[in-house]
């Protein structure tokens, strides 16, 4: 078990320093020079200098890459080139927004998609199934924004229980975050469930033909002691590997999100920053939510043996 | 979705007649959703013929109108006529989804059969492809298209970049899979070329989940063009593309809430088919998979 995990974080290693190479390489081998990419059209050739300079562009590419990991390992992430302020600080003033609106959105999620699924495959076939099933298509066919703008119309401009669009600190005003948050989180959390729900859906239907389901019932279990205790945690791992993979999906609608409610979150700043190009700042956010994204189903991998003794490594 | 009603039942007893095998036979929902792609690419590819009104042509009179007997869908900023945008917007937008499901195949293919069938090859670019993966695919293609600039080109570039990997996995399993068959091992026993192999005996395994896959990345390669271009990082802003018409949509939406909805509907309603037809696809030509998800 030790061992797996050891094994299964070196794992991480390469990984990441394919990414961090990547990205590295992103803006060098992009036709044309990069300090003229950065400095835009009307920049002088002093200018053009200073940020060659700046960034190393001048020194040969192995040593500019291993200079950029060591930096990044001593947690400097370098500097904007348009507010000239550390990157971490940047992140730092905005993560906040984005951490909780994600945290809401990911219980919301979880605890709407699994019922969902659980009883879709429970009344197999039946109305509730085909709801189901169409929603967790409709999920994938509409984009965020419009799922965002069509919540915005009915909630915050015709019903008005909503503000339209901004951020509230929880700290400083709960009920006032609630308020902000709430449009954004199921924006967010619409695809998240469409996802989840058709897994544990699937996953279920599998379980549910188990001779230990029928067992279970014959020896008189209530039926949601039968569903949620011996069906659901037989069929956890499918629906923990999506949750997962499906990271990758809220991390996109985060960024999308954040535009249409007007949050002030690091997935704003990654977007600004890519149309300002930004150099230093779009690389540290493509290799946080990349080390993210691995962590997370670093975690989620490890935790299988937690949910399902079966598995032994 | 896999159950027949009413309007199918003729086209049921049709196949029936036919004697096709029991997995080709198909309900309502996909052909419901051949008619609507038709309808939508049609109106697409015709739209240079023929238009309600020039989608370039501003009226600054008639801005911002909702939809009414003029104005099928209403009107933009300009005052230009949105079912006339929508149609031809529709071109780039399905000329992205399909050039990027073409790339994304042809790319994801070739990588694979290396990979799958060369065990050295195999390991380095496996890694590659999972750190590919761990990148968010919307921030790899907004930093792609900021980059190489707005041209359809590079979105078509940037979309297919990050799918390329799920391809590669996907051909990669079935040629392991297939590696180990006797007509494989025997076409290697009689000497024929390496290459020979890979595109003869092994490249045509995999063709059934390829055409699946390809139409699931056309699908979302038109929602990620929406995407890029509603976040500023898409085609050109003077090229009508639906993720265009509803970037420019967002400062007015108070105003005409119809800019974003209707294209919205459209392109929902396109992907939404195309996903469908895919899922029909992968049921007739993978009756296993049917039965797991089913």
């Amino acid at each position: 078990m030790l061992g797996y995990i050891i094994r299964r974080v070196l794992a991480v290693v390469p990984v990441m320093v394919i990414v961090a190479l990547f990205v590295f390489l992103m803006l060098r081998l992009t036709p044309g020079d990069p300090a003229a990419i950065l400095a835009g059209d009307s920049a002088t050739p002093a200018q053009l200098d200073r940020i060659r300079e700046n960034l190393g562009l001048n020194e040969p590419l192995h040593t500019q890459f291993i200079g950029w990991v060591t930096q990044m390992f001593r947690g400097d992430l370098g500097v904007s080139l348009i507010s000239k302020t550390p990157v971490s600080t940047m992140i730092g003033q905005r993560i906040w927004p984005t951490l909780n609106i994600a945290v809401l959105t990911i219980t919301l999620s979880v605890l709407i998609a699994i019922p969902m699924g659980v009883i879709a495959a429970w009344r197999h076939r039946s109305w509730v199934d085909y709801a189901v099933m169409t929603f967790s298509v409709l999920g994938f066919s509409v984009p965020v924004f419009v799922i965002g703008y069509v919540f915005i119309q009915i909630f915050a401009i015709e019903l008005r229980w909503f503000p339209v669009q901004g951020y509230m600190a929880p700290s400083r005003d709960f009920v006032g975050f609630l308020q902000r948050a709430v449009l954004p989180a199921f924006t967010l959390a619409t695809i998240y469930v469409a996802l989840i729900a058709r897994m544990t859906r699937a996953s279920m239907l599998d379980v549910l033909g188990e001779d230990y389901v029928r067992t279970a019932r014959a020896k008189g279990l209530r039926e949601n002691v039968v569903l949620f205790r011996h069906a659901l945690r037989n069929a956890a791992v499918p629906i923990m590997t999506i949750i997962g993979t499906g990271f990758a999906l809220l991390i996109a609608g985060v960024v999308v999100t954040e535009s249409v409610f007007n949050i002030p979150g690091v997935g704003r700043l990654t977007v600004d920053a890519i149309l300002a190009r930004d150099y230093p700042v779009i690389q540290a956010m493509i290799l946080l939510t990349a080390g993210l994204y691995v962590l997370v189903n670093l975690v989620i991998d490890i935790s299988y043996t937690l949910i399902d003794p079966r598995i032994r490594y | 979705m896999a159950h027949a009603t009413q309007p199918a039942s003729a086209m049921q007893a049709l196949l029936g007649a036919l004697s096709l095998p029991r997995r080709w036979r198909i309900g309502a929902g996909p052909i419901i959703a051949a008619v609507v792609l038709l309808v939508i690419v049609l109106s697409a590819l015709l739209a240079p013929l023929y238009v309600p009104y020039d989608p370039m042509q501003m009226n600054s009179l008639n801005r911002l109108q909702p939809a009414t007997a003029d104005h099928l869908l209403g009107t933009d900023q300009y005052g230009r006529d949105l079912f006339s945008r929508i149609m031809i917007g529709g071109r780039v937008s399905l000329l992205i989804g399909v050039g990027a499901a073409v790339f994304s195949v042809l790319v994801g293919l070739l990588i694979g059969l290396v990979s799958g069938f060369f065990r050295i090859a195999d390991a380095i670019i496996m890694r590659i492809m999972d750190s590919l993966m761990a990148i968010p695919a919307i921030l790899l293609a907004i930093a792609l298209v900021a980059l190489n600039g707005p041209s359809v080109w590079s979105v078509i570039v940037a979309i297919t970049i990050p799918e390329v990997p799920r391809v590669v996995r996907l051909v990669r399993s079935v040629v392991l899979g297939a590696r180990e068959e006797p007509y494989v091992e025997a076409a290697i026993a009689l000497g024929s070329g390496m290459f020979g192999i890979l595109w003869k005996h092994l490249m045509p395994n995999t063709l059934p989940a390829l055409i699946v896959q390809g139409t699931y990345i056309c699908a979302s390669a038109i929602l990620t063009e929406a995407l890029l271009s509603f976040l500023g990082a898409g085609v050109s802003t003077e090229i009508p593309t639906w993720g265009n018409i509803m970037a420019e949509g967002r400062t007015y939406f108070q105003v005409n809430p119809g800019l974003i909805f209707w294209t919205g509907a459209v392109l929902s309603l396109c992907i939404l088919s195309i996903n469908l037809l895919g899922d029909t696809a992968r049921d007739m030509l993978d009756p296993r998979l049917k039965k797991r998800e089913a």
